[in-house]
C-alpha cells in the first residue's frame, strides 16, 4: 500500500506546523473520548499546548508548578486512582530531571503515566544547549514497559497522542518546538510499534524518526539525482521497534542510514544498530548528534552546523555509499 | 477488622516477632525502622484503615502508600497478620521468586498500592490519589494515608509535594512521619537538620500533630483528627524509638540496614515474647 502523503509537501509552500500543536489537539480529543484522561503541567501549559485541554476540561487539569519530580509522581498516584495522566514539560526537565521517578513510579510500577517531552532536539534552536534535549531517546528506551514515540509531524503527533491515551502503558512522546514540514495526511496510517515505508528504493535505506523523516524524504530526491535509489522508512515508534519492517527493508537494500535530532549513542541509531548487529549485520551510518551538545541559533543554521542539513546529509551518504558494499545474503 | 487498643498492642508485638523472624531468615534487610513502626502499622491495619484484606482492590477502600519502602517488612508483617496472605509467606522475604521483594512492588503483591524504595516519592503519589478523589471524582468518604521516614525529608520531591498538597487543601490526605531521629549516616540533626519540623509543615499549609508513635490510642486519635479536618492536609509527626522492643537495637543507628543473626534473633524474640521479662509467654525462650 502506498503511504498517503500531504500534497503540499513537495510544493513550493509546504504546510508547516510544530508537532506540539498536534499533541494539543490530540489531547483534547482524547479527553473528549475518555473522562479518565487528566493533564498535569509544570508551569508550561501554553508552551506545551496543554491549554486546549485545560480550557475544555478545567476540572481535569492540574497545575503542579515548576516541579518535575512532583509532576510525574503525582501523576503516578492519579493513575493508581484510575486516571490516565498526561504530564507535560520540556524534555530537558521531564524526563531530563525526573528520570528516577519515572523509572520507579511509572515504569517499574507499570502505571499508564504519559510523559510528554516538548522542545526536544535541535529544533529548540535559540534557547541553546541546556534546553535542546538530545539524550531523551536513550534515557527512555532503556526502561522496561515504556513505549517511546517520536512523531514525524503534527498530523502524526495528534494520532500518536490518541494512541498512547489508550495503550495502558507508561509512554514517552517526543515533541519539537519549531514548525516542521507536514508530510503525512489525515488518512495516513499510524499504529504504535509500526514503521512505514514512504518511498521504495534499492541501493540503500534511509530510516528516520521524528522530524528527521521529512528531511530524509528530501535527501532521497537529491540522492536520486546522483543515481542513488534510496528507500525512506519512517519509524515513529522507537520502542517497541518494528523489527520486521526494518529487517525486510534492510534485506532488500543491503545498507542502512539512520537519522535523528538526538544523540546517536543509545538513541534511535543505537536501537537500529543493535537490531542489525544481532540479526542482519550490514553497513550502518548513524546520523545525529555525535557526543556533543547543541548551542544557540536558528534551527536551519544549527542543522547545518551539526551536519544534519539536507545538503550535508546527502553529501555524507554519497561518500559513505562509495566506501561501503551492500550486504548480500 | 477493628480491634481494641489492648488487642492492637498484642498485634504490634506479634508484628515485631514476625519482623525479627523474617529478617533473620532473609539474612538481609532493615531492622530498626520496621520495629519502630510496629505500633503504627498495627493501628493502621487493625483500626485506622478501612480495607478488606480478602479484596485488596475494593473500590471503597482507604489507600496506604509506603514512601520509605525499606521499612516494608513491617507492612508485610501487618498485612499477613491482617489476612492479606498466609504468615508462612513472610519467610520468603527477599528470596528469588518471592512476592515479598526487598522493597515493595505493586505488581508483585496485591495490597501494595505502589512500588517504592527510592526515597521521597510517596507523598506526591498519595497527593495525586487524594486530588483525584477530592477534586475530580467528588468522593469524600475515602482517605489516603502515607508513611514517610524522617531522613527521607531531605529529598526535594517531598517538599514539592508538601507545597502541592497545601495549595490544593488535600484534606483527605493524612501523612505520617516516622520521627526516629536516625538515618544511615547518623542522627538526622547531624546529617541534615530537620527542625523546626512542625513549623516547616505548618508554613506549607498543613495541620500538624505530634504524638508518641508507640501509644496506640494516640495514633488512632491523631488519624481520627486528621479525617475530621476539612480544609487542610494533616501530617502526624510520630516520635518513635528505632528498634523499639528489642533493647540492644533501640536508638542504635547501626541497626538501620542490618538484620539480626540467629543468636541475636533468639535474644530479640525472647524479649518480645516475655515483654522484656515482664510476662511469661508460651514459647518464650525458644
Amino acid at each position: 500500500m502506498t503511504y498517503p502523503m500531504n500534497e503540499s509537501f513537495y510544493s513550493n509552500s509546504p504546510e508547516l506546523e510544530p508537532t506540539r500543536a498536534g499533541f494539543g489537539r490530540g489531547l483534547k480529543a482524547a479527553g473528549e473520548a475518555d473522562d479518565r484522561i487528566v493533564a498535569l503541567c509544570a508551569d508550561l501549559t501554553e508552551s506545551t499546548q496543554m491549554h486546549l485541554f485545560k480550557e475544555a476540561f478545567p476540572k481535569r487539569f492540574v497545575e503542579v508548578g515548576v516541579a518535575e519530580q512532583n509532576l510525574v509522581t503525582v501523576a503516578s498516584g492519579m493513575a493508581r486512582a484510575g486516571k490516565i495522566p498526561f504530564t507535560s514539560s520540556y524534555a530537558a526537565f521531564s524526563p531530563g530531571r525526573n528520570w528516577e521517578q519515572i523509572r520507579t513510579t511509572a515504569s517499574l510500577n507499570n502505571q499508564p503515566v504519559k510523559i510528554i517531552g516538548s522542545h526536544a532536539g535541535v529544533y529548540t534552536g535559540k534557547d541553546g544547549a541546556t534546553h535542546q534535549m538530545l539524550e531523551d531517546i536513550a534515557l527512555m528506551r532503556v526502561l522496561p514497559n515504556m513505549v517511546v514515540v517520536a512523531p514525524g509531524d503534527s498530523v502524526e503527533a495528534e494520532k500518536a497522542t490518541r494512541a498512547i491515551a489508550t495503550n495502558g502503558q507508561p509512554s514517552y512522546l517526543r515533541l519539537a518546538r519549531e514548525k516542521t514540514p507536514v508530510f503525512s495526511a489525515p488518512e495516513s496510517p499510524f499504529e504504535l510499534g509500526k514503521a512505514y515505508i514512504l518511498r521504495e528504493g534499492s541501493s540503500l535505506a534511509l530510516l528516520g524518526t521524528g522530524t528527521m523523516t521529512a528531511k530524509l524524504l528530501k535527501v532521497a530526491e537529491r540522492l536520486a539525482e546522483h543515481g542513488i535509489d534510496a528507500a525512506v522508512v519512517h519509524v515513529p515508534t522507537i520502542k517497541p521497534l518494528d523489527e520486521q519492517t526494518i529487517l525486510n527493508v534492510a534485506r532488500q537494500t543491503g545498507r542502512v542510514v539512520t537519522a535523528e535530532e538526538a544523540q546517536i549513542a543509545g538513541g534511535f541509531g543505537g536501537a537500529v544498530a543493535e537490531l542489525l548487529g544481532e540479526k542482519l549485520p550490514m553497513p550502518v551510518l548513524r546520523l545525529g548528534m555525535k557526543d556533543r551538545f547543541g548551542e544557540s541559533g536558528n534551527p536551519d543554521e544549527l542543522f547545518d552546523m551539526f551536519g544534519l542539513s539536507e545538503e550535508k546529509i546527502t553529501k555524507q551518504i554519497e561518500e559513505w555509499a562509495q566506501q561501503t558494499h551492500r550486504y548480500h545474503q | 477488622m477493628k480491634l481494641t487498643v489492648s488487642q492492637i498492642e498484642q498485634k504490634a508485638n506479634d508484628i515485631r516477632e514476625d519482623i525479627i523472624t523474617m529478617l533473620e531468615h532473609a539474612g538481609s534487610g532493615h531492622s530498626a525502622g520496621p520495629l519502630g513502626l510496629a505500633d503504627i502499622f498495627a493501628a493502621l491495619y487493625f483500626s485506622i484503615l478501612n480495607i478488606r484484606p480478602e479484596e485488596p482492590e475494593w473500590e471503597g477502600r482507604d489507600v496506604f502508600f509506603l514512601s520509605n519502602g525499606h521499612t516494608v517488612p513491617v507492612q508485610y508483617a501487618a498485612m499477613a497478620e491482617a489476612g492479606f496472605f498466609d504468615k508462612e509467606e513472610l519467610m520468603t522475604l527477599r528470596q528469588a521468586g518471592s512476592r515479598l521483594q526487598g522493597h515493595p512492588e505493586r505488581e508483585k503483591l496485591p495490597g501494595i498500592e505502589s512500588t517504592s524504595g527510592p526515597l521521597g516519592s510517596g507523598l506526591s503519589q498519595a497527593a495525586g490519589y487524594a486530588y483525584s478523589l477530592q477534586h475530580i471524582d467528588n468522593v469524600h468518604n475515602r482517605f489516603v494515608y502515607v508513611m514517610m521516614g524522617d531522613g527521607e525529608l531531605n529529598e526535594g520531591n517531598i517538599w514539592e509535594a508538601a507545597m502541592f498538597a497545601g495549595k490544593y487543601k488535600l484534606s483527605q490526605l493524612i501523612a505520617f512521619i516516622d520521627r526516629n531521629n536516625i538515618q544511615i549516616d547518623g542522627a538526622t540533626e547531624d546529617v541534615m537538620p530537620l527542625e523546626d519540623l512542625k513549623g516547616k509543615w505548618e508554613s506549607f499549609g498543613w495541620h500538624v500533630l505530634e504524638i508518641d508513635g508507640h501509644n496506640i490510642e494516640s495514633i488512632i486519635d491523631a488519624a481520627s483528627q486528621g479525617r475530621a479536618i476539612t480544609n487542610r492536609p494533616t501530617v502526624i509527626i510520630a516520635h518513635t524509638i528505632p528498634g523499639k522492643g528489642v533493647d540492644f537495637m533501640e536508638y542504635d543507628y547501626k541497626w538501620h540496614g542490618m538484620p539480626p543473626n540467629s543468636e541475636q534473633a533468639a535474644r530479640a524474640l525472647e524479649k518480645l515474647r516475655t515483654l522484656d521479662g515482664k510476662i511469661t509467654h508460651e514459647g518464650a525462650g525458644v
